[in-house]
């Protein structure tokens, strides 16, 4: 420990640490807009400069290390003034249109500039002009709002290892683009957003589906169901004051239905369907001595990520569709049937912590015979939107069950929300599947926690069968990279496209609050850990549907609708 | 430029090392005449690097460019003692007679126009290179006498 | 095969890159030292004669064909050349020599013939090439054409002609850096050879230890001649000390200055200066990887570059085994692909890398992890081209001239309006004054002086009462200017200098990475605000007239705050150009703020173009020459200027015989 001394009082330091660091732990605020938890700072904003003795120009707190004795200044006049400086000038060529904005109230420049207190426009060049580029389904992006920080670039880089955006261009002519500035749709974007949940404005944003939903609802001929994600619920309370990791699934459930939804069922329940299925082709792999290891399928990005970089290993992907894809194909050919809806009548909405969702449900091979799976994919984000246009207020709805036929799910369709959370879930079936009985201790430790690669090995009878478990496509290219050059051996591996699972997806709150992420986490092993049915082969709801529709796993009917298989991208700009 | 000989300007740079990628962009340019969208792919494949980090380095760098340059291609000086003695108004000839902003190529193919910070012959100021031949002391009569000579003469041998 | 014959006394010692001699500069210089031989030491002592072309045995006729020359006209003067010797039927040795400095006079060509002075020639475009050698050969020397004769007491001079050291353009100047350039071939390592060449590195391998070396450049007081001025040898220190044992040299030659081309003079004119003083502190810091990082608009410079590597490669002065010292050093060529910033050290690196070149934040610093994260030693070109002269002739020898904190010599690049652009080497502590007046030869055309523009965009100006500043680091900085790294751009009363600062924020903001805001947005606004200044009124609205004057009271508010937070030093210098002019200069600001006119006239946007009725003649030229058809009238009646319609070209001006247009 060595000391510093700030605004004049002496504070302890860690050799080593960069002064923002010190500054934080002391609780002294510096704002920052570039900086990025756990990543390289590039020192790039300069929002963070401090006056430290010594030195004649103004110091980046964020790239500094600190010294013994260093004096620091935090909020002299002239750090104060440069500050203020810095924001008028982003706000010079930022759009003035925070009203129509979707960062409203939620943006760090409007923050930063009410910190630094900017009354006018000081500075009156020209603002940048550039166009908006929506052409994916999942991202649109805006040039004119971006602050050039290079957070997104970052995160694309470093945590996915895509680099679907870098800077483009120089000087102030510069933007955050794809190669060649073309539509986002034809380049190597994996529509994660996790761009979006790093980007300090409305820059970055998800393309809204708020509206189409919105006139289906109030389209009378419509029957407009929605499924959610196992992760929502555990999210949502957040945006509502709420405490951190509360299971709001009741409420949130009512609220929908005030909203105006038909049908309410949970994405839990295909969740367990998938694991159905996806132990099945696993145990059949096996068995049989097909492609080894077997990838999970349900993560769209992930799902893209391999098509384009690793088409040569799509073998090993699972053929199930996602969760949110075969509840959508259930519904549109199976509910409609038993409740004598047209499909064409029906509008079938999923509510996700995803982006790629988006991009997923609009894929040529999502649907039957030109109808497809899903309609319309809401994020978390919108969602709260929607409760929040309708006036809802969480605390006080009462909460209502989901509906049938896909209401029922197990606690191992809902840990689907967290890293490790399907390698969980199918272990536990596949076990049962292989050996007739059930796993002894259901809690498969070793595939839990935030570590960015995990891996076990499960007995299962004779069987020792090698799993891994990764988050984030940076961590899923050192596991394809070591599955390549044959250092490792693994029977299943479990990818998913965002950090931490679906609880750090791309469509939840804005922000990279590892603390609430945590919170979620928990939320969701807590469920798990009280429950009563805690696999999915017991939960009465699919015994039900294989009695009744399916027959049993992989069997031609759900091959056909549950099934699917993937390409290599020729199409785009890698 | 066909894909092959993209790849022989690859093979000369074997190792996939992202210091040759500035190197190659600039073998591939100077045999090309541009970047096109497939030889940035190709590069990135050799070297393993995302297109948007390739395409992020050449649009940082005054040199490259992404259309194809004209028949004659004339680089204006701009710098300090070019703009002394009156290189502005010598770019603004040029782009009126042209009828095309730097980095534009003429419709016809004839001329590409780009500033240059400084071509660093200073003594000759105001400087126009024109297909890596220097021109001093231009002023805006000798531009308009230049351009309209190789019009005719760019006109003739087509 | 041997691979310098021209050099080789006999097969007893022989050297070549496969079997490196520890002597063999000593030899060269000397005698042999493995061998007592007469005719052998006889041998070495008249090839190295002849290499200076002290002796000669039929004309020899050196051109001028460095990038100035060659485009003056110096390729056609060379074939006018061998054309009059091939029709003559006489026998000549043409030679390529680089750059003498004096850009203004090209294409310089000299001639010599057996016995008698270097006789240097001036203009010598290819159509008096005749001319002059007719004379020469009729024993008359050409007058319009001398420029002198270069002093040899070896040779005969010529009676009649003045040499050229004490024409004022090299009286006043101090060659060190600049001692060979212009006067041998630069791709002929033999000459190199034949004027001391690689004696320093022969020197300082067999004889020094690396921090020996060090130390004495720091003794000497060298300072980086890129423009920081840090000290060379602490610098060094730096790196040598590090704990690391893999480390890299990196010659920054990415001139980007505007109005800068020493670099390229010194690479193209004496490129085996630079390749020895790389040598010799790859070799003081344990370096055995160097990079040369050049700009791309330096082709000849390139070439030059490639040869010279190859070269002292093939004679075993790089590669493997140095002189048979276990030194080793591999010199790579980078070229820069345009762009001002990787001038900037760690941008520099990161475009070396294969990256963007944008600057990272500091600590570490390149010393301590550089390129690909290793210790890394970044110097000038200049400054590398300095360290041979300070190995092979002493800290005291270097220390000799300059000022008191400042040592040596310092390169500039004399352009703008003033008589003789070019190259010039002054000592330290020099005026500005001499550089301009006495060197330079004044503002051509009678014309007054305004100031000259030192230290490129981060620079300021000098204006005349500051003309008896002392050329050093720190009086330069406390007149609000910089060294630079050596562009002098002289501008004379035709120069408006709110056009001057605006030029240059132009050129940062083009320049700018984009990385920081304060530079990105920041030079953009001061840009825009001095556009207000310079522009023509838009219909004179009321709130044009407040937002101008409002933009002009942020204006020194947003220089300090650009220069006091941005990440390098392209930002932090930004605003210096405008900072310099505003105080040295503030009349003109008002007159265009407040007035709305440019003194100059310069500004196209305040200029008001009127035709005087009584000189025109009603030619019509004007009318087709204008491009915004801003001119009516018929023919041989005068005309009229519609000035809504004007957008200040002075295309008329231009075409006009009569004087018939006013400009106010």
């Amino acid at each position: 420990m060595i000391t510093i001394e700030v605004n004049d009082k002496k504070l302890e330091a860690k050799q080593g640490e960069t002064v923002l660091s010190a500054l934080k732990r002391a609780g002294i605020s510096v704002p920052t807009l570039c900086y990025l938890d756990g990543m390289t700072p590039t020192g790039a904003c300069r929002m963070c400069v401090v006056e430290i003795d010594g030195f004649a120009d103004l110091i980046p707190s964020c790239a500094f290390p600190v010294s013994d004795g260093m004096k620091i200044q935090t909020d002299s006049p002239r750090v104060l003034n440069a500050r203020k400086t810095i924001v008028e000038l982003l706000l010079a060529n930022h759009p003035d249109d925070c009203l129509y904005c979707p960062r409203n109230m939620n943006c760090e420049l409007q923050n930063l500039s009410e910190i630094a207190g900017v009354t006018d426009r000081k500075f009156l060049a020209k603002k940048s002009e550039h166009s908006l580029d929506f052409s994916s389904p999942s991202i649109i992006r805006d040039p004119e709002k971006c602050i050039l920080c290079g957070r997104c670039v970052r995160v694309c880089e470093e945590v996915q290892g895509v680099s679907a955006i870098d800077f483009i261009g120089r000087g102030s002519r510069a933007i955050v683009a794809t190669a060649f500035n073309e539509g986002i749709n034809v380049s190597n974007c994996i529509f994660c957003g996790q761009c979006i949940n790093v980007c300090p404005t409305g820059a970055l944003t998800e393309k809204s589906d708020i509206k189409n939903v919105l006139n289906a609802i109030n389209d009378p001929k419509k029957t407009v169901v929605c499924q959610i994600a196992p992760s929502v619920s555990v999210t949502v309370g957040e945006e509502f004051g709420i405490k951190l990791g509360e299971d709001v699934a009741g409420v949130m459930t009512s609220a929908l239905k005030q909203i105006g939804f038909d049908r309410v069922f949970e994405t839990s329940f295909s969740a367990d369907l998938t694991i159905m299925e996806e132990a099945a082709e696993l145990v059949s792999r096996i068995v049989n001595k097909g492609t080894l290891p077997m990838f999970t399928s349900c993560s769209p990005g992930w799902v893209k990520f391999i098509e384009q970089y690793y088409p040569q290993l799509l073998g090993n992907v699972s053929s199930c569709k996602s969760p949110q894809q075969m509840l959508g194909s259930l519904i549109k050919n199976y509910f409609t049937k038993s409740e004598g809806i047209d499909p064409k009548d029906i509008y079938s909405v999923s509510i996700m912590p995803c982006t790629a969702k988006k991009f997923e449900a609009g894929r040529g091979e999502m649907g039957l015979d030109g109808v497809d799976d899903i309609d319309a994919v809401l994020t978390t984000r919108e969602l709260v939107k929607l409760i929040k246009m309708k006036g809802l207020d969480l605390k006080s709805i009462n909460p209502m069950l989901p509906d049938d036929p896909f209401g029922d799910r197990s606690s191992a369709g809902k840990i689907f929300g967290v890293t490790g959370g399907v390698m969980e879930a199918a272990i536990r079936t596949a076990y049962n599947m292989i050996t007739g009985e059930d796993l002894k201790n259901l809690v498969i430790k070793e595939v839990r926690g935030l570590e960015g690669i995990k891996e076990a090995t499960v007995k299962i009878g004779d069987l020792e069968v090698n799993v891994a478990v990764a988050h984030g496509l940076g961590n899923a290219r050192k596991v394809m990279e070591s599955i390549i050059s044959g250092e490792k051996n693994y029977h299943f591996v479990e990818i998913m496209t965002c950090p931490n699972g679906c609880i750090g997806g791309g469509g939840q709150p804005i922000g990279l609050d590892l603390d609430a992420v945590r919170a979620r986490m928990q939320a969701l092993y807590r469920i798990d850990e009280k429950e009563a049915i805690r696999t999915s082969h017991d939960n009465p709801s699919i015994k039900r549907i294989y009695d009744e529709f399916l027959g049993k796993p992989n069997s031609e009917i759900s091959h056909k609708l549950l099934h699917t298989h993937y390409h290599k991208r020729e199409d785009i700009l890698v | 430029m066909s894909m092959t000989a993209i790849e022989q300007v690859i093979e000369k740079y074997p190792e996939a090392r992202r210091e040759y990628l500035i190197p190659l962009l600039q073998d591939i340019q100077s045999l090309e005449g541009y970047l096109s969208k497939e030889s940035v792919v190709k590069v990135g494949q050799h070297l393993k690097l995302p297109a948007s980090k390739i395409y992020g380095v050449a649009t940082f760098y005054n040199q490259f460019r992404f259309n194809a340059p004209g028949k004659y291609h004339i680089q204006v000086c701009r710098g300090t003692a070019c703009h002394v003695k009156g290189s502005s108004s010598l770019l603004d000839t040029v782009t009126r007679e042209l009828k095309i902003k730097p980095g534009q190529t003429t419709r016809d193919g004839l001329f590409s126009l780009e500033v240059v910070a400084c071509l660093g012959a200073c003594g000759l100021a105001p400087l126009v290179c024109i297909n890596g031949e220097f021109h001093a002391s231009v002023d805006n009569k000798k531009i308009k006498k230049i351009l309209k000579g190789l019009t005719t003469e760019g006109k003739k041998n087509e | 095969m041997n691979k310098n014959d021209i050099l080789k006394c006999c097969d007893e010692c022989w050297h070549e890159s496969e079997k490196p001699c520890n002597d063999y500069i000593d030899c060269l210089n000397s005698e042999p030292k493995c061998h007592t031989k007469e005719e052998c030491a006889e041998f070495l002592k008249t090839n190295f004669a002849k290499l200076r072309y002290d002796v000669i045995d039929k004309p020899v006729v050196f051109i001028g064909t460095g990038t100035c020359g060659l485009g003056a006209g110096a390729g056609k003067t060379k074939s006018e050349v061998q054309n009059f010797f091939d029709k003559k039927g006489m026998e000549v040795q043409i030679v390529d020599v680089g750059c003498i400095g004096i850009c203004a006079l090209e294409p310089i060509m000299d001639i010599q013939v057996p016995g008698k002075a270097r006789l240097s020639f001036k203009q010598v475009t290819s159509d008096v090439v005749e001319e002059i050698f007719s004379d020469f050969f009729n024993d008359k020397i050409n007058n319009k054409h001398i420029f002198g004769q270069h002093r040899n007491e070896k040779l005969e001079a010529y009676s009649d002609v003045p040499f050229l050291d004490e024409h004022p353009f090299f009286a006043h100047q101090t060659r060190r850096v600049l001692e060979n350039c212009g006067i041998i071939n630069p791709t002929s390592i033999e000459e190199y050879f034949a004027r001391g060449g690689f004696k320093a590195l022969s020197e300082a391998l067999r004889r020094h230890t690396p921090t020996e070396l060090c130390d004495t450049v720091e003794k000497s007081g060298l300072q980086g001649r890129g423009g920081g001025g840090f000290s060379t040898g602490r610098k060094w220190k730096f790196t040598s000390n590090a704990a690391e044992k893999q480390r890299y040299l990196v010659c920054n030659a990415d001139e980007g200055d505007p109005g800068a081309f020493m670099d390229r003079a010194v690479i193209e004119g004496d490129p085996y200066k630079l390749l020895e003083g790389m040598a010799i502190t790859a070799y003081a810091i344990g370096a055995s990887k160097a990079y040369i990082y050049i700009r791309a608009e330096y082709p000849l410079a390139i070439k030059h570059l490639n040869i010279a590597i190859a070269r002292a490669t093939e004679c075993g002065l790089l590669g493997t085994n140095i002189l048979d010292t276990g030194f080793n050093l591999d010199i790579v060529i980078k070229m820069g692909a345009g762009a001002f910033v990787c001038g900037e050290e760690t941008a520099l690196l990161n475009s070396i890398e294969g990256k963007r070149g944008m600057p990272k934040p500091r600590p570490p610093y390149p010393a301590v992890s550089g390129l690909f994260g290793k210790p890394t030693v970044i110097n000038n070109v200049e400054t590398l081209a300095n360290i041979p002269n300070i190995i092979g002739n002493g800290v005291d020898w270097f220390r000799s001239i300059g000022t008191e904190k400042s040592k040596g010599t310092k390169v500039f690049a004399l352009s703008g309006n003033i008589t003789f652009t070019g190259l010039v080497e002054v000592a330290m502590g020099t005026k500005v004054r001499d550089v301009v007046y006495d060197i330079g030869g004044g503002i051509p055309n009678g014309l007054k002086y305004k100031a000259v523009q030192i230290g490129g965009p981060s620079g300021g100006c000098i204006p005349e009462h500051l003309l008896d500043t002392e050329i050093d680091y720190d009086s330069l900085k406390k007149v609000g200017a910089m060294m630079g790294s050596g562009g002098l751009v002289v501008m004379d009363e035709r120069t408006c200098m709110v056009d001057v600062a605006s030029f240059f924020m132009d050129f940062i903001q083009r320049e700018s990475c984009g990385k920081c805001i304060p530079c990105r947005e920041g030079t953009k606004q001061m840009l825009e605000i001095l556009h207000r200044i310079t522009s023509a009124p838009k219909n004179g609205q009321s709130t044009e007239e407040l937002e101008r004057y409002q933009s002009v009271i942020n204006l020194n508010s947003l220089a300090n705050v650009i220069k006091d937070t941005s990440l390098c030093g392209l930002g932090k210098t930004a605003p210096n150009p405008v900072l310099s002019t505003l105080k040295f200069f503030k009349e003109e600001y008002e007159a265009h703020i407040f007035k709305r006119k440019c003194p100059a006239k310069v500004c196209q946007g305040l200029l008001t173009f009127t035709i005087n009725p009584d000189a025109c003649t009603g030619c019509t030229l004007c009318i087709r020459a204008c491009p915004s058809d801003a001119i009516i009238g018929t023919l041989k009646h005068p005309h009229h200027i519609i000035h809504e319609k004007c957008i200040g070209c002075g295309s008329c001006v231009d075409v006009c015989r009569f004087n018939a247009i006013n400009v106010e």
